[in-house]
């Protein structure tokens, strides 16, 4: 990206902060509440996701077989199914299907849009009207979706009064919600009665029986599939289940993920072609029993309602390619319930429409758009993904998301990569080769090495500190780093420490506590931040962990692959991998433990190093590793003395968990302990502190970055919060909030060290 | 048991919005007449003493009744006591128009084909299925929608729902 390509994508990110941020952040915020709502008071939610996940694993192992089945089934139910390659195909089945009709009416389906069947319809001299509300709203302001499951989210009604107003231009200009949606209702329910065709996607296909399923609170997919007495489906090829004894799970989960309802407002499953009398709205006088019949059985309807047509489209589109990717795959398990847009900070405060993409937006969108498009339509937006992973549990099918992420970075980086980001930066090139040793291709932009080989940077950080903080502090190295990496000059960098944690460590003579008096044994596993920069943290780590009666050990160990991982720099990642577990093996092997601090890097061992290392080594480091507070938790509740560690007297503190953290669910050790020794905790609510690593500095996301940090500022500024001393558990949340406030920020286990003096 | 599962669905169907009368087939005709708003349509329920022989609603309407209706009366096969859910049948009679044009829809169910949970709910789909029913409507309160800004009642199907549960 050049420096001008930032400016403008800047540029962009404020001016959709400007319009639509306000409105995404209220709808965004407040459905993401309500299913938290919904899915904690439910017992059974953790069950159904696994077993959502596991139905849908062995539905697309089985997809070829599926495929046939629902094919017998809709044609023994008397309706057609066409298999389309592409778009163009499925299109043009599409414009034969419809033939001379003059009008077709759409229920709300992302399938159809990816496939911009209203646009080839409309070429082909056909009326399409939407009869979802957001979607129509779109399709009158001529506007693209921004939200998987609420496509108009980022309009406010008085945007809509407007919008009508002008277009309709009623007689009593329209103001309240119930004014547009009655005109709505009466305006799209004409079409609906004189349509030929109705045009509806599908959440899921049940091959068994041929039925479609469809979930909606409106009920204009049921007029849709129902008015007009010809109904084409379409739907991805993922969408389908062996039968309806699959379908329970989704219908529990799909309206809770998408917007904390219990259970949409209507859950639609059809066999088309039905039964149900079709409505002929031009001939008022035929009563329903004989609407449609073909004659024969005297009426009270049939199956022979022979003017009923039915059409199921299955779309490929390149989702037979994702089946056989062992990385994307996964990518064809999502039933399209936006919740993973919903629980994103970066998508909460400024909306779709800032990520890009042809089709699909937020979250899990660049799966989709790398399968279904191109890795050029994804390129675009995945840089928005923060890997911050709180759409991870957020996900009713557990889909690991920003792993996605990772490797669609990764095969962008490895692909014709950013031309116009290597070419405008060769006087810069070499300094930046030099300090990557890693396993990238030459086509890897500067930046992305930069960020990426952050350990190497910090080694060099420290060694040569601080001329290093000098240069990184000054004007005009600032404005040459901003230039040509585009690191934002506005954002404080690290300041290395020229000791670094393991050789304070060493110089202090190892741990006071001797392996031979003490029950347990740890390694600190001395991440990069905390070795090179925020050694204070270390070291009070030490001391709490002696305090409690551990021997510890803090050896040099290679960094975790954070860094590189969250630049797409998979190889790179994989290396760090092997390293830091030959690192710790032997003390595994040993019977020590391996304590955390930095959250991010815990999740790095718990999780994505299981795509790394051998299965048994990456078991065997997840069940070793512990986050510190996590692991004081355990030795408290074991019987070590509280007493040791300093008491809290009642000291108000505001506590800010980090993401990756609270996605392993551990958070609440750290309130306990604070609680535990006397500490007043008021915790945060935002989730994010809107840092996460490197995308703060970045100076295209700068202001996005600031802003979804202004719902932590507000927190942490109330009249409750404004005196309280904060603590935050992440590296990147404790730089966020030293930004964002006036006083400074720590770890909570620099409160516990028993030598701090206030 | 089959107490607290309709008191159950009763108060499921009180935070939807939706308001339940419960009568035994003699007070059938008397308590659906004064639930209704004409014109009402309807389809045959086919519940055993109950009918809409006597009550002043249409069965078979013409697609303008239907259109003009502002009630629509349907048998419920099954409802679903936690959630409110009713379980509407896509027949040849047009349960599924007349539940959805009208802005009010009014379903009868059997007191017995109040279910617990979804569970219960599957266990007789999927039997059902099995046996060659290929259709049903999972109906929970009235359509809404949130798209104009804020949330609205009744869209594209009702405005109001309103259950009746037949005692037997
Ligand atoms: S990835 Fe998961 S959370 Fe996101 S839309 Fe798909 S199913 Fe929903």
């Amino acid at each position: 990206m050049s420096a001008e390509t930032r400016r403008e994508k800047a540029a962009q990110i404020r001016q959709l902060l400007d319009t639509e941020g306000e409105n995404v952040h209220a709808d965004a915020t407040h459905i993401n509440e309500a299913r938290y709502d919904a899915t904690e008071s439910f017992g059974e939610y953790e069950d159904l996701r696994t077993e959502a996940r596991e139905i849908k694993e062995d539905a697309i192992e089985r997809l070829p077989e599926l495929i046939g089945r629902v094919t017998d089934a809709v044609e023994a139910n008397g309706g057609q199914v066409y298999l389309a390659d592409d778009a163009a195909d499925a299109n043009q089945y599409i414009e034969e299907v419809v033939g001379d009709a003059d009008s077709l009416v759409k229920s709300k389906s992302m399938t159809t849009e990816e496939i911009d069947v209203n646009d080839s319809l409309e070429a082909a001299g056909v009326d399409v009207h939407e009869t979802d509300l957001g979607e129509w709203v779109l399709q009158v302001a001529d506007e693209s979706p921004s939200h998987i499951v609420g496509p108009a989210m980022h309009k406010s009604r008085e945007e809509i009064a407007a919008l009508f107003n002008e277009r309709f231009d009623p007689d009593e200009p329209f103001e309240t919600a119930e004014e547009l949606t009655a005109f709505a209702r009466d305006w799209l329910g004409e079409r609906i009665q004189d349509a030929d065709v109705g045009m509806t996607g599908a959440n899921f296909v049940l091959a068994e029986s041929g039925s479609i399923t469809l979930v909606t609170n409106e009920g204009n997919a049921r007029k849709c599939a129902v008015a007009p007495d010809t109904h084409v489906a379409v739907a991805g090829v993922e969408k389908l289940i062996p039968s309806i004894r699959e379908l329970q799970p989704f219908v529990e989960l799909i309206a809770r993920a998408a917007t904390g309802q219990s259970i949409a407002q209507y859950v639609t499953t059809l066999s088309p072609p039905v039964e149900t009398p079709t409505l002929d709205f031009d001939d008022p006088d035929t009563p329903l029993s004989e609407a449609g019949i073909g004659g024969g059985n005297g009426g009270g309807g049939s199956d022979d309602n022979d003017d009923r047509e039915f059409h199921l489209v299955l779309l490929d589109n390149g989702r037979s390619a994702m089946r056989e990717d062992d990385q994307l795959r996964e990518t064809l398990y999502c039933i399209r319930c936006g919740a993973c847009a919903n629980s994103c900070a970066n998508f909460q405060h400024v909306g779709g429409h800032a990520f890009g993409g042809e089709t699909y937006t937020g979250g899990i969108a660049t799966g989709w758009e790398a399968g279904v498009h191109s890795q050029d339509s994804a390129a675009e937006f995945n840089d928005l993904c923060t890997g911050c992973s709180r759409c991870v549990n957020a996900c009713p099918v557990k889909i690991d998301i920003p792993w996605i992420n990772e490797v669609v970075r990764d095969r962008i980086n490895r692909g014709v990569g950013d031309a116009s980001d290597a070419s405008d930066t060769p006087e810069f090139d070499f300094l930046v080769e030099g300090l990557t040793p890693d396993e990238e291709p030459g086509g890897l932009t500067p930046r992305k090495r930069f960020f990426g080989n952050f350990s190497t940077l910090a080694k060099l950080g420290s060694a040569t500190a601080p001329v290093s903080n000098w240069l990184a502090g000054t004007g005009p190295s600032r404005a040459v780093l901003e230039r040509f990496l585009g690191i934002d000059r506005r954002r404080d960098l690290p300041k290395f420490e020229r000791e670094t944690l393991v050789e304070w460590f060493d110089a202090r003579g190892g741990s006071r506590v001797s392996a031979a008096d003490a029950d347990r044994e740890a390694v600190l596993y001395p991440d990069v931040y905390t070795n090179h920069v925020h050694t204070e943290r270390g070291k009070a780590a030490v001391r709490v962990l002696e305090a409690l009666g551990v021997a510890v050990r803090v050896p040099e160990v290679a960094s975790s692959g954070r860094a590189p991982l969250s630049q797409g720099m998979l190889a790179t990642a994989e290396r760090h991998a092997h390293d830091a577990y030959a690192d710790l093996a032997e003390h595994i092997d040993a019977d020590r433990d391996v304590v955390v601090i930095e959250p991010s890097d815990l999740a790095m061992f718990a999780g994505e190093y299981e795509k790394f290392l051998p299965e048994k080594s990456a078991e065997r480091l997840a069940e070793s590793s512990y986050e510190v507070i996590e692991y004081a938790y355990g030795l408290l509740e074991n019987g070590a003395e509280r007493a040791a560690l300093r008491p809290g007297d009642g000291e108000r503190v505001a506590y800010h968990s980090h993401c990756q953290q609270r996605t392993l669910g551990l958070e609440a050790h750290s309130v306990a302990v604070l609680e535990d020794c006397g500490y007043d905790v008021l915790t945060s609510e935002t989730e994010c502190c809107g840092m996460a690593g490197s995308f703060g500095y970045k100076q295209e996301y700068y202001e996005l970055s600031r802003d979804v940090g202004s719902d932590l500022e507000a927190q942490f500024t109330t009249d409750d919060a404004r005196d309280r001393t904060v603590v935050a558990s992440g590296t990147s949340c404790c730089e966020q909030l030293d930004a964002l406030l006036e006083r400074p920020s720590r770890h909570p286990v620099q409160l516990l060290d028993p030598t701090r003096d206030r | 048991m089959a107490t607290e599962t309709v008191a159950t669905f009763e108060s499921s169907l009180d935070e939807l919005g939706v308001g339940m009368t419960r009568t035994d087939p003699e007070g059938f005709d008397d308590a659906l007449a004064a639930i209704i708003d004409e014109p009402a349509v309807g389809v045959p329920l086919r519940i055993d003493g109950v009918s809409l022989d006597d009550v002043p609603v249409t069965v078979d309407p013409t697609t303008a009744q239907l259109e003009s209706a502002r009630t629509g009366v349907t048998p419920v096969g099954t409802a679903v006591a936690t959630y409110g859910t009713l379980a509407i049948e896509s027949s040849a009679a047009g349960d599924e128009p007349v539940s959805l044009f009208p802005e009010c829809h009014v379903a009868v169910v059997r007191e017995v084909d109040v279910v617990w949970g979804l569970d219960e709910a599957f266990a007789r789909l999927d039997e059902e299925f099995d046996a060659g029913r290929d259709s049903v409507v999972f109906a929970t309160g009235a359509s809404a929608t949130a798209d104009m800004g804020e949330m609205v009642e009744g869209v594209h199907g009702p405005t109001a729902v309103h259950v009746v549960v037949i005692e037997s």
